[in-house]
């Protein structure tokens, strides 16, 4: 984790605060903030890999076009700009596991 | 089991909400559908469910996007919210994954209105993490409640620079640096344009105050020569460049980010036409390829309408009116109308577009791709970010005979990842054509093909057990 890509603005009526797990690492945020920003106000800034490069790869569009972030939930492969958070939310990284050297 | 209506809006932001409201009126059965939870599009976007925001000025744009919410909700018009298209066959079958499974539509009508998604053009660094979009911020601050950074640097050009710079700014952000490819001259030789829309010029006036006041430099005719960091962004150095864009020889400034934000405007997403197979016309000033559309939005496809930043960038209130005119004719179309009623509201319509047309085309301008940018881009700089082609890779696909992008994609996976070209294919065709000294034109675009975004085939299946499914008695031996 390193410093904020992102910071909460004051004078916003939020959800309840919950709590997510990313790989185990217990994140704090409100219910029905979006996956990605949630990550990005954390620091959890790089996502994944790319393919071939290995190269850091992180959110980038925000509104579902660029495949940037996804993430692993219960198995599945999702956009983190598309996923609203709720409580007790575990998010696996995709990279570096899946990805063959 | 498909859900059958007459007319079927994809998209709803101000054009698919204008059209969606304008059909309903006179009396078409309507399902508008859209990926997000709420519609308004990007630039009318809601706050998320559950977030409000208590204090601070409100802008135009969170005002026009709650009447719009609010007329939709109003209306007789069928919304599916969160439910993602993924494919159209003509006639028109609409499938669309929601959160629920998946769902079939058919309407003889469809209108797309699909909006337009940002360009970059690549620079070494720019598929950092913590290097994101300008509408990307956009949707932090008008969605999240959030702020870019710490310390952000706004680069690119076009409207949305100065827009997401002042947001940055009068939110009480870290803004270190705006860095915009236009100069001033640039800016003012498009007023004659600008003047047109005297609210939004004041607009833009107020915002590049606004950056003015609170002591943030401004490097005009300036681009971005790198970010730099290990894992995400964390330096950024900008240098000047000329009127086309180009780099050109000149000091060069460093500075210490935590975000950097940038855009170099918009492309209009066609996807729906293309899939469809409907005629497209390539148009520098409206974002690219584009579908040939008559002035109510028709296509060359029987029943395809497209409108609003899809059918051709100009912004949010031309959208809206495009999407009145589409309603409308569609609603012509069904037999609702009588000529005389739709010619009289025709003409309304018509006067009032008109009106928005030199505004557009100066903005088109200032935010147009620059082909001595794209020239300037470095051989071993990625520009297919989901497949990491350099554009060294791209020039020699063109040596080995590439004549159109779909052989690039062939040779070389160009715009074959998951993001289905839509961040690199500007450029990489742009990049094509330059390689074989062809008209940008004659290299084509991308191939329209299902599904129209990834998405999980768990989404596509839905939940279900395997006592629903039907299994037939087994034929007798």
């Amino acid at each position: 984790m390193s410093a904020p890509a992102a910071t909460r603005l004051f004078g916003w009526q939020r959800g309840r605060p919950v709590r997510v797990a990313v790989d185990g690492v217990p994140l704090f945020a409100h219910e029905g903030e979006m996956l990605a920003a949630v990550l990005l106000a954390a620091g959890v800034v790089r996502l994944r890999s790319s393919p071939l490069d290995h190269a850091p790869r992180g959110a980038f569009c925000l509104m579902g076009l660029c495949q940037e972030c996804l993430v692993r939930i219960d198995g599945v492969t999702r956009q983190a700009c598309l996923v609203p958070v709720l409580d007790g939310l575990k998010v696996q990284l995709v990279a570096p596991y899946e990805q063959t050297p | 089991m498909s859900r059958a209506f007459d007319l079927i809006v994809i998209g709803a932001g101000p054009a698919g909400g204008a059209a969606a409201l304008a059909a309903a009126r006179h009396g078409l059965s309507v399902g508008l559908i859209d990926e997000a939870a709420a519609a308004g599009g990007q630039i009318y976007r809601a706050p998320a469910p559950g977030m409000v925001m208590l204090s601070g000025k409100r802008d135009d744009d969170a005002n026009a996007g709650d009447e719009l919410r609010a007329a939709l909700a109003a209306s007789r018009v069928q919304a599916f919210y969160s439910h993602r298209v993924w494919t159209v066959a003509r006639g028109f079958q609409v499938d669309a994954a929601g959160e629920d499974g998946h769902h079939s539509f058919c309407a003889p009508r469809v209108i797309a209105a699909n909006g337009g998604h940002e360009r970059l053009v690549p620079f070494p660094g720019w598929t950092l993490p913590g290097v994101i979009g300008l509408a990307a911020a956009t949707i932090l601050m008008k969605s999240q409640g959030m702020m870019p950074g710490g310390r952000v640097v706004v680069a690119g050009c076009g409207p949305l620079l100065m827009a997401v710079a002042a947001k940055i700014v009068s939110g009480g952000g870290d803004l270190v640096a705006v860095v915009d490819l236009a100069g001033p001259s640039d800016w003012i030789s498009a007023l004659p344009g600008l003047v047109r829309r005297c609210g939004l010029l004041r607009r833009g006036l107020g915002w590049i105050l606004a950056i003015g006041k609170a002591r943030v430099p401004i490097y005009f005719r300036h681009g971005v020569r790198a970010a730099e960091g290990s894992d995400r962004v964390a330096r950024v150095v900008i240098g000047p460049v000329d009127r086309a864009g180009a780099p050109v020889v000149g000091s060069e400034k460093v500075f210490d980010v935590d975000m950097l934000v940038i855009g170099h405007g918009l492309v209009a997403s066609s996807e729906v036409p293309r899939l469809l197979r409907a005629g497209m016309t390539y148009d520098r000033l409206l974002g690219g390829w584009v579908p040939d559309v008559d002035p109510c939005g028709r296509t060359s496809v029987e029943g395809l309408f497209a409108i609003g930043d899809g059918a051709g960038i100009r912004g949010a209130e031309p959208a809206a009116i495009a999407g009145a005119i589409a309603g409308l004719a569609a609603a012509r179309d069904a037999g609702r109308i009588e000529a005389g009623a739709f010619d009289t509201s025709m003409t309304v319509f018509g006067r009032k577009r008109r009106s928005y047309h030199a505004f557009a085309s100066a903005i088109g301008g200032l935010m147009a791709l620059r082909p001595a940018q794209v020239a300037a881009i470095a051989p071993d700089t990625v520009v297919c970010r989901c497949e990491d082609v350099t554009r060294a890779s791209i020039d020699a696909a063109a040596r080995d005979g590439a004549a159109d992008v779909n052989q690039l994609k062939h040779f070389t996976r160009c715009g074959m990842g998951p993001c289905q070209g839509r961040m690199c294919g500007d450029v990489a065709a742009e990049l094509l054509a330059r390689a074989r000294s062809v008209p940008r034109q004659s290299v084509g675009y991308w191939t329209g093909r299902p599904p129209l975004r990834p998405l999980p085939l768990q989404d596509l299946v839905g939940t279900f057990s395997y006592s629903d499914i039907p299994i037939p008695s087994p034929a007798p031996l």
